[in-house]
């Protein structure tokens, strides 16, 4: 596969770099990357895979742009308030790179529809709000082996960490099942700074990328926190759990679960 | 005894246990709290019967459910 003069002036800030280079840019171009949610970790992380040439971003969002989202959901501007969240993403994406094809859902994943949404896509980005969707995406990608970026934002703290099938643990491993409903805080009630949503949507972006070009090394077997109020990132190593309900030696859960769904409007 | 705290290492009691350590860290969610020990899970019923021993790396994980 060949550029052209334009994409080569387009990509040519990365395709300098010794880790990615022409062969790198290929693999971005044929990627197929799915972002599900398209709103603080969304929005960041479909931008920069869009503005770096991965061919194909699907992204899936069941909700209209509300004016509270503005503060850290970029995809989305002002006139895009009560426009479903998944176009105004992909009219987003395609005006920063009309090159990338965006497949827009508008869509609620769940036990029955998330298989069919993660089989065509090599990485998945977890950019939901809610643990019954994030124990979903982390489910489906064990048992359909694919590859996916987890990340959770509260305040002025994230955290996030790499799946890749056969390395280190799931997210399950660390957190084994969610929590009941309102037993822990969500960014609706306990409120979330809209850079934190974009310094660690970004850092899934590079997961994806490098995951992508096989460059570096990934976040697995790690969970990194980044704590926005101190300005300090830390790596904190961890096992796969032999006894993970998932992808443990007998797993239980041999099917996608879905939980009793905590309202969360983050 | 000397501990690694969330990174930081700090002086605790002789021979407490991972819930008095929970305790003493002020942990703001002790029952949904995922603790790893020298990089190993300990299961959540089990943080009374874990003593804790100079050396010991502790990491508090939390759920963080935000995204969207
Ligand atoms: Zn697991």
């Amino acid at each position: 596969m060949a550029f052209n003069a334009e994409q080569l002036a387009r990509y040519s800030r990365q395709i300098i770099l010794k880790e990615l280079g022409i062969k790198g840019q290929q693999k971005l171009k044929q990627a197929r990357v799915l972002v599900v949610g398209a709103g603080g970790l969304g929005s960041p992380a479909a931008f920069y895979l869009a503005a770096a040439g991965v061919g194909h971003i699907g992204i899936i969002d069941a909700d209209e742009v509300d004016l509270s989202n503005l503060q850290r959901q970029i995809l989305h501007g002002t006139d895009d308030v009560g426009r479903p969240k998944a176009d105004s993403a992909r009219a987003s994406l395609l005006a920063l790179n009309p090159e990338t094809e965006v497949r827009a859902l508008r869509a609620f994943v769940d036990a029955g529809n998330i298989m069919g949404f993660i089989r065509d896509y090599d990485f998945i980005i977890d950019g939901t709000d809610n643990f019954p969707a994030k124990f979903l995406i982390n489910d489906a990608c064990v048992l359909a082996g694919k590859a996916f970026s987890h990340a959770g934002i509260l305040r002025f703290t994230g955290q996030l960490m790499t799946y890749v099938p056969g390395q280190g643990p799931c997210y399950r491993c660390v957190f084994r099942e969610p929590p009941p409903p309102e037993a822990v805080p969500s960014c609706r009630q306990a409120g979330v700074i809209g850079a934190l949503a974009g310094v660690v949507g970004s850092l899934q972006a590079m997961e994806a990328v490098k995951y992508i070009v096989g460059a570096g090394a990934l976040l697995t077997g790690a969970l990194l926190t980044y704590n926005g109020l101190q300005g300090d990132f830390r790596k904190i190593a961890l096992s796969r759990r032999a006894d993970c309900d998932v992808c443990g030696e007998h797993p239980s859960i041999t099917a996608p679960v879905d939980y009793a769904q905590a309202v969360c409007d983050a | 005894m000397t501990l690694t705290v969330t990174g930081v290492l700090k002086e605790y009691p002789e021979g407490i246990n991972l819930s008095r350590l929970i305790e003493l860290e002020k942990v703001a969610t002790p029952m949904y709290v995922t603790v790893a020990l020298n990089d190993d899970f300990v299961e959540s019923g089990g943080f009374g019967s874990t003593a804790l021993k100079d050396g010991d790396k502790v990491e508090f994980l939390y759920f963080m459910g935000g995204g969207r």
